[in-house]
């Protein structure tokens, strides 16, 4: 737990002190939504209609873009080779990683939705579904994308790289992030795709950080 | 024979134009993933049987340089 | 026993100059039986067998869409596997394997989702439908794209194959989730999916065309393996000394 502590703390600290990094992917995130209703229409009706799939597809972008750094800093400082040969499993410090990343830029997305989400029209009594869809997506994105990341840590053009090979692994976890809250839009049951939810981000918490390291060991070849 | 003639069998029914467009587009795929992995293999053969050809000549000339 | 030849089996195998021997020994004649295979399949399907009393022939797609279909989930299977060996046992042939399968399933999936939509249109009235097994197979040809992509990208091919390989291990568990998301999509929206045929009720007269077709295309998957396999093999051994024989003096019955 100490070797843990320790890990999140530098984490934390280190991304707030660059303060960009955690604030421009919730401007993304609140710029991208903005652009559906100019490009589609503002009318009520129609934005209900779009609103979870858009909030999703946003939340989903406004995460794996900012994933593409995510171990880039470490490498050209060396702490990434640290990292991977250092006596505590490498699992560890990815993990704190991950939740610090996922601290300083997905909760704040999950913070901010209920208000797009109203902006968009959907009923106040979604709202809480919306914030818990995404309390419960954001972190299996970011940890599904940190794979990605750490495949393509290396390569110099990873950015759109990085989207290939993510994209498809996202899906699920979009079919029913979207679907809860369209689920709920429509008065029906909820707590079954919750748990759905739920379970993805069990299986990517308690698996993903293993395939993250193993990816970066791949990457820093050995 | 499931065809009266030849003509019926192009025709399949109505719906010649889906049946026999998605026959060719396969036969193109799979004979072009055919003819890359054979052309793959001969370009390796030709770079290596090339570059040992250099590596003998190379070994010829330092033999006569140094006679 | 068995246990014990499995294993010797692999040794064998994964040892890459015995990979090239015995694949050259298993290519001359498993290519002609796999063309065979597929064109007699192909034939008889698309010539004598029945047509079907409600879509009369365009369902004779059939005998190429589900045979290029299952190739192309299997071969994603494949990855899967050849991913796992490579990135925890770091098998040498598993890496050349990662390599070797993916653009052939890359095709067959392309030629599911083409000859799905060909299917479609007579059938279900549009080219394009967002039904269940449909959009599987499309992501099923993204996550192809990504591991290609991948392994083009890295320059040291142990490397980039280990990469493809964790990032095929991962798409495996992706494929299942995805197919039951991608059902229950179904569930939620209604859509106007007209089931084409119900399990089983398939006519043997048209099953036996389709089983034999099927067979021939798996067996081409693996002729186009084996060939690519044998590229990569070639490649990544080409500073010993049976590669350099080989360039020199091509064996009888070999080019």
């Amino acid at each position: 737990m100490s070797a843990f502590g320790a890990a999140l703390k530098r984490e934390l600290l280190v991304l707030w002190r660059s303060p960009a990094e955690m604030i421009n992917p919730l401007f993304f995130f609140v710029m991208v939504i903005s652009l559906f209703p100019l490009a589609i229409s503002p009318k009520p009706e129609v934005l209900a209609v779009i609103a979870p799939g858009v909030l999703w597809v946003a939340a989903l972008l406004a995460v794996m873009l900012s994933l593409d750094g995510l171990f880039r800093r470490d490498q050209e400082s060396g702490v990434l080779e640290l990292l991977l040969t250092a006596p505590v499993m490498a699992v560890v410090p990815v993990t704190a990683k991950l939740l610090a990343h996922w601290l300083l830029t997905g909760l704040p997305l999950v913070l901010v939705s209920p208000v797009l989400a109203h902006m968009l029209q959907l009923p106040n009594a979604v709202l809480g579904t919306v914030m818990l869809s995404l309390l419960l997506g954001t972190p299996a994105l970011t940890i599904i994308g940190a794979i990605g990341a750490a495949l393509t840590v290396g390569l110099n053009r990873g950015g759109i790289l990085l989207a290939v090979l993510v994209l498809p692994l996202y899906i699920p976890v979009l079919i029913f992030g979207a679907g809860v809250i369209r689920a709920a839009a429509e008065g029906g049951a909820v707590n079954g795709i919750l748990a759905i939810l739920g379970a993805l981000l069990a299986l990517t918490a308690s698996l993903g950080p293993l395939a993250v390291s193993a990816g970066l060991k791949i990457s820093s070849g050995n | 024979m499931a065809f009266e003639s030849f003509a019926d069998f192009l025709a399949m029914g109505k719906h010649g134009f889906y049946v026999w467009s998605a026959y060719g587009i396969s036969a193109f795929l799979i004979i072009a993933s055919m003819v890359l992995a054979l052309r793959g293999q001969g370009q390796v053969r030709q770079t290596l049987a090339r570059q040992q050809r250099r590596a003998e000549l190379d070994a010829e000339v330092n033999d006569e340089s140094r006679t | 026993m068995v246990w014990q030849t499995i294993k010797r089996w692999y040794h064998m195998l994964g040892s890459p100059r015995y990979f090239y021997t015995f694949s050259s020994l298993v290519l001359p004649w498993l290519t002609p039986i796999a063309l065979v295979t597929l064109l007699t399949g192909l034939v008889w399907g698309l010539g004598f067998a029945p047509s079907d009393y409600q879509q009369g022939n365009s369902y004779r797609i059939i005998f190429i869409h589900v045979p290029a279909s299952s190739g192309a989930l299997m071969g994603y299977m494949a990855l899967g596997v050849a991913g796992l060996v490579a990135v925890v046992w770091r098998m040498k042939m598993a890496e050349v394997m990662l390599k070797a399968i993916a653009p052939f399933g890359a095709a067959l999936a392309a030629i599911s989702l083409v000859t799905g939509a060909l299917w479609g249109k007579p059938t279900w009235g549009t080219y394009w439908q967002w039904d269940a097994r449909m959009t599987s197979m499309l992501i099923l040809l993204f996550m192809y794209v990504g591991v290609i992509a991948l392994q083009n990208v890295i320059r040291d091919p142990r490397q980039a194959a280990r990469a493809a390989g964790l990032l095929a291990m991962v798409g495996v568990i992706n494929v299942i989730i995805v197919k039951y998301s991608v059902e229950w999509v179904q569930t939620l929206h209604q859509g106007s999916t007209l089931k084409l045929f119900g399990e089983s009720t398939i006519n043997p007269a048209m099953k036996y065309p389709l089983l034999i077709s099927m067979l021939g295309l798996w067996l081409l998957y693996a002729v186009n393996v084996l060939m690519r396999a044998r590229t990569e093999v070639m490649w990544r051994e080409r500073r010993s000394k049976w590669v350099a024989k080989l360039v020199t003096r091509p064996e009888k019955g070999e080019r």
